[in-house]
């Protein structure tokens, strides 16, 4: 018989608690995805939801992505100066690594650290002072309640922030190119206007995943919190950190069924 | 004989290796107020949570006016709790919401009354506890003694039968403590409501109870009136009850 503290016992363990949690955020998913078909949504509570989402988000994702923008540009002119003697494609360039991949998963960080914790801070308070009972002995459930406008709001948040991040990106570009670079601003404007709208589409459907992804993560990890102050800080700090990773692997996955159907 | 409005039989709950209940059994009847009382960890909100439904026991039966809550559906047991009032050890109240708004939550979300009329109804049931002209307050910016009564306003608000109350003086001064059991005297006078109240303060539970029984190992140790357990001839009740250190209850050594 392995002790229990056996490296291969706990690694098992480990790996039992990941599997666990991973069907468990399934079922939220489904659960909530459920309430949302069975039950009416309360509009204000929704509408605050967005709200609260948008304001969190838009003043870093705005300086992410301005800067993101400025250095794409900055790093795509010296290469190609450096290569062919003059800036070429500085908006092509910009566009597809921007719209495909820096705007969707930069803002769907953004969205993680400020959304995302958030939610597993305000779920995970709830959970630890009995608020979450509290609503179930007044006939209310609470995923019903919290989750359906928090799922919706960041679903429809995200990747209208994401077409917000890929304006800034382009902004960002259009700055170092024509201050710093000193390409015309009609070859900058028509390297974007010409780029394909599957690119945009592209990094849009994603954001749809990101956020899926951060809600679920982060209202699973709202609801499980145990024990007090210190239980809601980790709650908290796991919802961030498990969202952000989960966005970078799937990222990948992703992107490449759209790219196997031909979108982007 | 009819049935009691709570019958609790045979009811078995562990966390993990740890025993909590033991085969707790109890009735009680329409109009009664039951005080549970036992030391710290011996499953006093446990057992109220699993009334309510709240924790599923493993094993053993909860009915309330007959039906086994432990057998039903979420839908179904929804309906049941509608029955009840719950009051939190902590309030529970929600922070996001206004005094008057957390009180008329129940009455919004499941009794479909207009919001206007809920929170006119919250108004009736905050003057019923002593705190008139608070509905604009945040739960943050009262004090322990108003939190407690928010909270009976809340658990009081759809008029249920049953009230639950978990620790309903823990933490409040004596005069406090003295008005919170006034209060719940008053409510089962004024509306004849059934009560189970879990409280460590014994002065309270003489004051407010038809029955007090006494929880230790994961069993009812005795079951009886007032009286009956003040003069209890048990010798872990009468250390209880007379909170000494010195007995058969085993107690940390400092």
């Amino acid at each position: 018989m392995l002790s229990p503290n056996n490296p291969v016992v706990i690694a098992a363990r480990k790996l039992l608690d990941v599997s666990q949690a991973t069907g468990e955020v399934v079922l939220l998913i489904r659960r909530t995805f459920s309430w949302m078909v069975r039950a009416p949504i309360e509009r204000n509570n929704l509408l605050y939801q967005m709200v609260e989402m948008g304001n969190r988000t838009f003043p870093v994702a705005s300086l992410t992505l301005v800067f993101t923008g400025m250095v794409v540009a900055l790093q795509t002119g010296f290469s190609m100066i450096r290569g062919f003697n003059e800036p070429l494609y500085i908006g092509t360039a910009l566009g597809h690594s921007i719209f495909k991949e820096l705007s969707p998963v930069l803002t769907g960080m953004v969205f993680a650290g400020r959304v995302g914790a958030a939610i597993a801070a305000e779920l995970g308070t709830m959970k630890v002072t009995e608020q979450l009972d509290a609503l179930y002995t007044l006939g209310t459930n609470p995923v019903k309640y919290l989750a359906v406008p928090r799922f919706i709001a960041a679903i429809t948040m995200l990747p209208l922030l994401v077409i917000y991040a890929d304006l800034m990106g382009v902004i960002g570009g259009y700055i170092v190119a024509m201050i710093q670079l000193r390409i015309p601003s009609t070859e900058y404007i028509d390297d974007i206007t010409n780029l394909d709208l599957d690119i945009v589409l592209h990094g849009f459907l994603k954001s749809f995943f990101f956020a899926l992804i951060i809600v679920a993560v982060s209202c699973y990890k709202g609801f499980t919190t145990k024990g007090g102050a210190e239980g809601v800080g980790k709650a908290t700090t796991a919802a961030v950190v498990i969202s952000m990773v989960m966005i970078l692997i799937s990222d990948y996955f992703v992107s490449a069924v759209l790219v196997s159907l031909g979108i982007g | 004989m009819s049935e009691p409005i709570i019958r609790v039989a045979g009811l078995q709950k562990s966390f993990g290796a740890k025993k909590i209940h033991n085969g707790i059994s109890f009735s009680l009847e329409e109009g009664e107020t039951l005080t549970i009382i036992g030391g710290s960890g011996t499953g006093k909100s446990v057992l109220l949570k699993q009334i309510i439904g709240l924790i599923k026991p493993d094993s053993g039966g909860i009915f309330v006016e007959g039906e086994d809550i432990t057998q039903l559906d979420e839908d179904e047991l929804q309906k049941v709790q509608k029955k009840m009032g719950y009051v939190f050890q902590e309030s529970a109240l929600f922070d996001s919401l206004s005094v008057g708004e957390n009180v008329a939550f129940g009455l919004h979300t499941i009794m479909d009354a207009e919001k206007p009329h809920a929170l006119k109804i919250a108004r009736q049931k905050l003057a019923m506890v002593g705190l008139s002209g608070i509905e604009e307050l945040r739960p943050s910016q009262l004090s322990g003694g108003m939190k407690k009564r928010v909270g009976i306003a809340r658990a009081i608000a759809m008029g249920p039968e049953i009230l639950l109350y978990d620790e309903p003086t823990t933490g409040l001064d004596p005069v406090m403590t003295d008005v919170i059991s006034d209060l719940i005297l008053k409510l089962k006078e004024e509306s004849g409501t059934t009560a189970i109240a879990v409280t460590h303060d014994m002065k309270s539970a003489y004051k407010i109870s038809d029955k007090i029984a006494m929880l230790f190992e994961g069993k009812i140790l005795q079951i009886g009136s007032p009286d009956e357990i003040q003069n209890s001839s048990n010798p872990i009740v009468r250390q209880f009850i007379a909170g000494s250190s010195h007995g058969p209850i085993p107690v940390p050594r400092v």
